[in-house]
């Protein structure tokens, strides 16, 4: 059971990748396969059981687009 | 009316705001309008009001589009070369249509110029000024009583249409000293703000007090509804003062103090049997075209006096529209002309 | 789970014009969050600049006033001798606060207005098409210095932090950096803090955060919070140069 959780608004996503790094988990990426409203690729999560709601992401997001939940 | 007081022009005006409810005042010392700022910083701490000396007048006028905007009744004066430095600030103002008075005591240009009475301001203020579709109410006191009522008239007007009101004297309206009387009553309720940034509370939708419009369509709506602001105007404000214009064959044009001056001179050419009469406008813009294109029906011939090299003889003659002929006399550089002078241009057209 | 992130209430739901990986959008949350935590949103007033963030009022669910270019102070000032009991901040960037508002940041600062002064220093005019700024980095390439900034024409990148705290009526002033979940944390206590002095202490507060521009740095977003931390930071150093006397 994965400790934290993430909720990504993907249409509000520009995928400037500056969540990817600091993800300590390395577990936030572009999903090549999505094109948003905005015509980018969003970010996703490659692998939820592995969030920890470290909630940097969302801290380093310029568009306010990541919420995060804990345990 | 309360008791007659001796009063600067420039003074009177600083009074006469303070009585019309403006609590703020911001400004940048310039000859020779500097008596104003000099009488405010007296007078606002006694009502409680905001004197702010700005470091330039690019500031004060700035500061004005912000207590504008913030709802308070607001002013700032100047002189000719400080009032081409506030340009840019009307502009944003009357884009974002907030309400505030200018006062211009005119000087000699262009450039430095002089710091002697100049009317050579007149195509800036009704013309323009700044960039953009734009127009200020001009008003134009000839006398230190007249001062002191169009100050108080321009600040409602400015709220009423929530548009820059400018006041144009000059050196000579601003040094010189008459007695005047001031309404009794200090104005304290304002009208209502509704549109004002005055802190968003949970009753209202948050205001934003802008100029910029990026959508071409809808920046074209809103000079639209500007413009249709400024034809009410034009329809409700047009204000002027005629003197034995009934039977006038000459017809002098003159404003601010070189109307006074040229009444001295018609009654001069009336002694000597001319029938001359005075046409002054007070409002500068909207100027009293049809008021004074009337006059064409019986008048033989305009005289525009000024004291600059031509500039609202450009508007007489849009008035007269080429039924009479239009004349000009002016004298410039801070010179003011004297009622011989504008005697004898008138003799020479009757 | 109980969030531990959410959207500011006082940041606009709405997605910005900014370019991707610009951090222009952090600054906005934190400015957010500080009015939300200070619990100020319903008498604050926000003074926008021109520049890249002229539509800032677009993003922030408090009154707003947009300023001519370089203004902002002055406008603000306007507004706070209008209503002293009001919050009221400007947001500038370094075109608009270093360049053509350079006296009227400076006046304001030193009459010690009671506003709070974010201002964005992202070495660049972004708007217009990135062309130098005041604060272009030495050797920097613009699009109006091509062969990079030089200093013997054009003189040396302007440090307005350490400028303003010479005065003496400025009550905070900060540089702050917004490329690393460190460094927003710093910012975002620095921006708090520039509000409280506003609202407690009734002084001039200002915090330079220095900000990416990715598209035209001519870098990715992730790229350019490095180029900030190499190039930016030895040259404008972070910190607090002025913070109030009882603190001290």
């Amino acid at each position: 059971m994965a400790k934290g959780k993430v909720v990504i608004n993907e249409d509000r996503c520009k995928g400037c990748e500056l969540c990817t790094t600091v993800c300590p988990h390395k577990i936030l990426a572009l999903d090549p396969k999505k094109i948003n409203k905005l015509g980018y690729h969003p970010v996703t999560l490659t692998d939820p059981e592995e969030c920890i709601g470290c909630a940097l992401c969302a801290r380093m997001c310029p568009d306010c687009v990541i919420e995060v939940y804990r345990e | 009316m309360s008791e007659k007081l001796l009063m600067k022009g420039n003074e009177a005006l600083g009074e006469a705001a303070v009585r019309a409810g403006c609590r703020l005042y911001f400004a940048y010392p310039i000859t020779p309008q500097s008596e104003l700022p000099e009488y405010l910083s007296r007078r606002m701490p006694e009502v409680g009001g905001v004197f702010l000396q700005a470091e330039s007048e690019v500031a004060a006028i700035n500061m004005v589009y912000g207590a504008s905007g913030a709802g308070a009744r607001v002013m700032t004066s100047s002189s000719s070369p400080g009032i081409s430095l506030k340009q840019e600030g009307l502009s944003y103002i009357a884009g974002a249509e907030l309400p505030c008075v200018v006062v211009n005591m005119a000087r000699g240009g262009p450039g430095l110029g002089s710091i002697q009475p100049s009317q050579s301001d007149y195509l800036q203020a009704t013309k323009g000024g700044g960039h953009g579709d734009y127009r200020l109410i001009v008003l134009a006191p000839a006398s230190v009583q007249e001062v002191v009522d169009l100050t108080i008239l321009a600040f409602d007007l400015a709220d009423k249409y929530r548009n820059p009101v400018m006041i144009m004297g000059d050196g000579l309206l601003g040094q010189m000293m008459e007695p005047v009387t001031f309404p009794d009553e200090v104005k304290k309720e304002l009208p209502p703000k509704p549109w004002a940034t005055t802190g968003w509370t949970k009753d209202r939708p948050k205001n934003i007090i802008t100029s910029l419009e990026l959508q071409p369509e809808r920046l074209e709506e809103h000079n639209r509804h500007l413009q249709a602001k400024y034809a009410q105007i034009v329809r409700e404000e047009i204000r002027w003062d005629e003197y034995l214009t009934g039977d006038a064959e000459v017809v002098v044009v003159a404003y601010g103090t070189v109307a006074r001056i040229a009444r001295s001179a018609v009654d001069a050419a009336r002694e000597k049997g001319i029938k001359a009469g005075l046409f002054r406008p007070i409002t500068l813009w909207p100027y009293p075209y049809d008021a004074l294109g009337r006059l064409a029906d019986a008048a033989k011939n305009f005289l525009t006096v000024e004291m600059n090299c031509g500039q609202m003889v450009e508007d007489v003659r849009l008035a007269v529209d080429g039924r009479r002929p239009v004349y000009f006399y002016g004298r410039s550089g801070g010179m003011v002309p004297t009622p011989e002078e504008v005697l004898a241009e008138i003799e020479k057209l009757a | 789970m109980k969030p531990v992130f959410t959207r500011p209430r006082s940041l606009a739901d709405v997605s910005t014009h900014y370019c991707p990986g610009c951090t222009h959008g952090i600054v906005h949350r934190l400015i957010a969050e500080a009015i939300d935590e200070l619990d100020i949103a319903e008498r604050t007033i926000g003074v926008a600049p021109v520049g890249c963030a002229v539509l800032a009022y677009n993003y922030f669910n408090v009154d707003f006033q947009e300023a001519a270019h370089g203004r902002a102070p002055a406008v603000a000032t306007g507004i706070k001798r209008a209503l002293p009991d009001r919050v009221v901040f400007t947001y500038q960037g370094d075109g608009d606060l270093a360049s053509i508002g350079t006296a009227e940041i400076v006046h304001a600062a030193n009459r010690g207005e009671a506003i709070t002064v974010i201002y964005v220093n992202n070495a660049i005019y972004g708007m217009t098409g990135g062309q130098m700024a005041p604060t272009t980095l030495a050797g920097q390439k613009t699009t109006t210095s091509p062969f990079g900034r030089d200093v013997e024409v054009c003189g040396y990148p302007i440090r307005m932090a350490e400028l303003l705290a010479t005065l003496v009526a400025p009550r905070y002033i900060a540089r702050v950096a917004v490329n690393s979940p460190a460094h927003i944390q710093q910012a975002k206590r620095a921006i708090k803090r520039a509000f409280e002095v506003q609202v407690n202490d009734h002084g001039f507060a200002l915090v330079e955060v220095l900000s990416t521009c990715p598209t035209n740095w001519g870098l990715p977003p992730k790229k350019a919070l490095a180029w900030l931390e190499e190039n930016m930071i030895p040259y404008y150093p972070l910190g607090e140069f002025k913070v109030p006397k009882e603190a001290e």
